[in-house]
């Protein structure tokens, strides 16, 4: 189960540090539809940044500031996910229910 | 498929803000009954995973990209009420730390591509678990397409309510794109599946997607 985990981590580090140099940055299919049908415009700024549209302020390189924006942000997920599974998993065994794994 | 701000008036976003937080809600109640203290990591890995994939936009059609939205993926490995739970995370920490996808379009977008999107591959993906593997993958790749099928119908329904785009012009152009993008979505899933698949080392967990998490 560990090497499971790891080797899947390990994977999404390598898309998210690397293969995400090779993305497109034609517009996605609703930016797309915006621009053509003429509503691109109504687009606001956000009113604060911490790492706008997966960059690293202050990083130049394009690719080292993508990486990095996705490996901070792949690393995060994890642990803010995993730490919510967990806290969740608690209240179960907390409560000492016997519910039956079912969807 | 991320609405920034500006997209959607205040009644639109208010409404998708309210039925989202109850809708979350659901799903992390759900979820506390049905995991284990061991799936923690799976549903953090997945998470990561989802949000790595999303990163990498492939062209499609004429000048226009498309990325993953795993919502189906997530199901088929942890069940719905999980799988919802890590993909609102996932848009929560996108809009947030990565300004992609607005604030106050924040219940819209998690509505759109975790709540409905997880729902769709729940119904579909979780009632084929019972069969054999092959009924499974199938019901995985469909379920991916419909989920970003129906994720831009109800983006295009919220831009069309908020006045942005008159429903008749929007609709068409959101579906017509989007059952493309849906078509890589249904591919990305079930290789990233396999490659879990074949990644669980554990046998007895992979088996354990195809009867939703009973070991």
């Amino acid at each position: 189960m560990k090497r499971f985990i790891l080797l899947l981590l390990a994977l999404s580090l390598l898309t998210a540090g690397v293969l995400s140099w090779f993305a497109s940055s034609h517009p996605d299919g609703l930016e797309r539809v915006a621009e053509d049908k003429g509503f691109i415009e109504k687009v606001k700024n956000p009113s604060y940044e911490i790492l706008p549209d997966y960059t690293v302020p202050g990083v130049f390189n394009k690719f080292q500031s993508n990486g990095l924006a996705g490996i901070i942000g792949t690393v995060t997920t994890f642990f803010i996910v995993n730490i919510l599974g967990k806290f969740l998993a608690r209240r179960k065994k907390h409560r000492g229910s016997d519910v039956p794994l079912s969807y | 498929m991320h609405i920034p701000s500006g997209f959607l008036e205040p009644q639109v976003w208010g409404s998708m803000t309210v039925i989202s937080m109850a809708g979350t809600g659901l799903a992390l109640k759900k979820s506390g009954e049905l995991i284990e203290e061991n799936k923690a990591p799976v549903m953090g890995v997945m998470a990561a995973f989802i949000f790595a994939a999303q990163m990498v936009n492939f062209p499609v059609l004429g000048g226009t990209s498309g990325h993953l939205l795993g919502s189906a993926l997530a199901v088929a490995v942890l069940g719905m009420w999980p799988a919802m739970v890590v993909m609102t995370s996932v848009v929560i920490i996108q809009s947030l730390l990565f300004q992609d996808g607005g604030i106050e379009a924040l219940g819209a977008n998690i509505f759109n591509m975790s709540i409905i999107s997880c729902l769709i591959s729940g119904l579909i993906i979780d009632n084929c678990r019972k069969y054999n593997e092959k009924i499974f993958y199938f019901s995985v790749a469909f379920a991916a397409w419909l989920s970003v099928v129906v994720a831009s119908i109800l983006c295009a329904l919220e831009l069309s309510l908020s006045g942005t785009s008159p429903l008749k012009i929007v609709l068409p152009a959101m579906i017509v794109i989007h059952t493309v993008i849906g078509a890589f979505e249904g591919f990305i899933t079930i290789s990233a599946l396999r490659f879990i698949a074949v990644a669980a080392v554990d046998k007895r967990y992979f088996f354990q997607m195809y009867n939703g998490g009973r070991s």
